[in-house]
C-alpha cells in the first residue's frame, strides 16, 4: 500500500512543475501589467485620471475682455456710448493673451476695417433681419469703414441721434 | 562587467519600477476648481447668430485645429416654403471666413453653429476600446490623445459628426469645451468672441447661472433628442428642419 502512495506522488510531479510555471507566468503578468498601465488609470473611471490635468494645463490664447478692460479704460468708456458695447475686444482684435502677459513687447496688429467690419455687417439673407447689414460695395465702395465710423462707437455723430442708433 | 541571466532578473523589475516613477508627476488642476461642483454645457441662441465665423476662427486658434478640420462650425440652412424635411445646408470651410451672399432669398434662412454636445450618455465614449475618451465629473467629454489609438470607432459613433482624426497626431479630436479655460474661470474661446451673445457657456450646477432662467422662459431643444444622448448644448429658436 505504502509503495502505491509514493507512486501517486511520483505521478503528479509533472503537475507541480506545471503549476510552478503558471505561477511564474502569473507573477510576470502582474509585474508587466503594473509597469505598463499608467498609475492613474481607473482613478475616476475607465480612463487615465492624469489626462484631465494635462488637458487643463494647455496655455490660453484669448485673454478675455475682462483682462483687456483692466488697462484700456478709455476704450471701455467709449464703447459704452455705442452699440458695440456688447462686442468683446478679441472678436475684432484677435487672440491677445500674449499681449496681456507682456504688453510692452507684444503689440496688437493694426486692423483693416474694410475686412473686419464686413465679417459681421455684410448683407446676407440668413442674418437676423434686425441686425444692421450693408452691401459694402454699394455702401462704401470698398473704402475702409473707419473713414466715417469709429469702430468702438460706430454711430455717426453728424446724423440725427435716432438714425445713428438704429433700431433696437 | 558581463551581464548574466542572474543580473537581468534583478535589473528588469528595477527598471519597471523606475519607469513607473517616470510616468508619475503630471500637472495639477487649477486651484479653487472642484470638478464635482460643475456640470458644463452651452446655450446656442439661433436667432442671434449672424454667421460671422468668429467662433470658428477663435476655436481654431485657441486649440490649434488644423485647416479643413473643425471642432466647431456654422451651417447655413435654407428651407424652401413647406419642405421642412429637405433643407439645403451649406458650410463653406466650416463658416470660418463667414458666408458668401445667400443665393436663396426666399423661404427661411438662418445659421446654426454646431459643436460637440458633451452628451451625458455619450455614444463616443461608450465605443472607445482603450479608455482614451471619457466624460469628466464636470460633464465634459475629453480625449486623452496620448492614449488614443486612432481606431476611429468614436468618429463613427458620434451622431452629430463632431469628431475627426487629427492628420498630424493621427488621434481622435473634438471640442474640449475649452477645458483649459473653463477650469480657470474663463469662458470658452468661441463664447468669448461671439459678438452677439449667440453662444453662451452654461454651468447647470451653478444656481446663479442665467441658463436656468433662460431654460424656464424659452422654447429650447437639443439636437437629435430621439437618440437620448443626454446632449447638453441647448438650442433656442431651432427650426424643425435642423439635423
Amino acid at each position: 500500500m505504502a509503495g502505491k502512495k509514493t507512486s501517486v506522488f511520483k505521478d503528479i510531479e509533472h503537475l507541480i512543475r506545471l503549476v510552478l510555471v503558471m505561477a511564474v507566468g502569473a507573477a510576470a503578468f502582474v509585474v508587466v501589467r503594473a509597469a505598463v498601465i499608467p498609475h492613474s488609470f481607473g482613478q475616476y473611471g475607465h480612463y487615465r485620471g492624469d489626462a484631465i490635468a494635462e488637458i487643463a494645463a494647455r496655455p490660453i490664447a484669448f485673454a478675455g475682455h475682462q483682462v483687456c478692460e483692466g488697462c484700456h479704460v478709455e476704450v471701455v468708456e467709449q464703447k459704452k456710448l455705442g452699440k458695440h458695447v456688447v462686442v468683446p475686444c478679441e472678436t475684432c482684435h484677435g487672440a491677445l493673451a500674449n499681449h496681456a502677459d507682456d504688453p510692452a513687447s507684444v503689440t496688437p496688429p493694426k486692423l483693416d476695417t474694410a475686412v473686419i467690419c464686413a465679417r459681421c455687417h455684410e448683407a446676407n439673407s440668413a442674418k437676423p433681419k434686425t441686425f444692421p447689414q450693408v452691401v459694402t460695395a454699394d455702401h462704401s465702395g470698398g473704402a475702409a469703414c473707419d473713414t466715417c465710423h469709429q469702430p468702438h462707437k460706430p454711430g455717426i455723430e453728424a446724423a440725427p441721434a435716432k438714425v445713428a442708433e438704429g433700431k433696437k | 562587467m558581463e551581464i548574466t541571466r542572474r543580473h537581468l532578473l534583478v535589473l528588469l523589475p528595477a527598471a519597471a519600477a523606475a519607469w513607473k516613477f517616470v510616468l508619475a508627476g503630471t500637472p495639477e488642476l487649477a486651484p479653487n476648481y472642484t470638478r464635482t461642483e460643475h456640470w458644463w454645457g452651452m446655450l446656442i441662441d439661433i436667432p442671434k447668430c449672424i454667421g460671422c465665423g468668429s467662433c470658428v476662427r477663435a476655436c481654431a486658434q485657441e486649440n490649434e485645429v488644423p485647416d479643413g478640420y473643425f471642432r466647431t462650425w456654422i451651417e447655413r440652412y435654407h428651407v424652401a416654403d413647406w419642405k421642412i424635411e429637405k433643407p439645403e445646408v451649406e458650410s463653406p470651410n466650416g463658416g470660418k471666413q463667414g458666408f458668401p451672399p445667400n443665393p436663396e432669398s426666399g423661404g427661411k434662412n438662418f445659421f446654426v453653429p454646431k459643436l460637440c454636445n458633451h452628451c451625458a450618455d455619450s455614444p463616443c465614449t461608450q465605443v472607445c476600446p482603450v479608455g482614451a475618451t471619457f466624460v469628466t465629473r464636470d460633464g465634459v467629454v475629453l480625449v486623452d490623445k496620448t492614449y488614443c489609438l486612432g481606431c476611429r470607432y468614436c468618429v463613427q459613433a458620434c451622431p452629430y459628426g463632431c469628431r475627426f482624426i487629427n492628420p498630424n497626431s493621427n488621434t481622435a479630436e473634438k471640442c474640449s469645451l475649452c477645458y483649459h479655460r473653463i477650469t480657470k474661470g474663463l469662458t470658452t474661446a468661441c463664447c468669448e468672441v461671439c459678438p452677439t451673445g449667440a453662444r453662451q457657456l452654461a454651468d447647470f450646477k451653478n444656481p446663479g447661472d442665467p441658463i436656468h432662467e433662460f431654460l424656464r422662459t424659452h422654447t429650447v431643444q437639443v439636437l437629435k433628442p430621439h437618440m437620448a444622448t443626454g446632449a447638453k448644448v441647448f438650442y433656442n429658436g431651432m427650426d424643425g428642419s435642423v439635423r
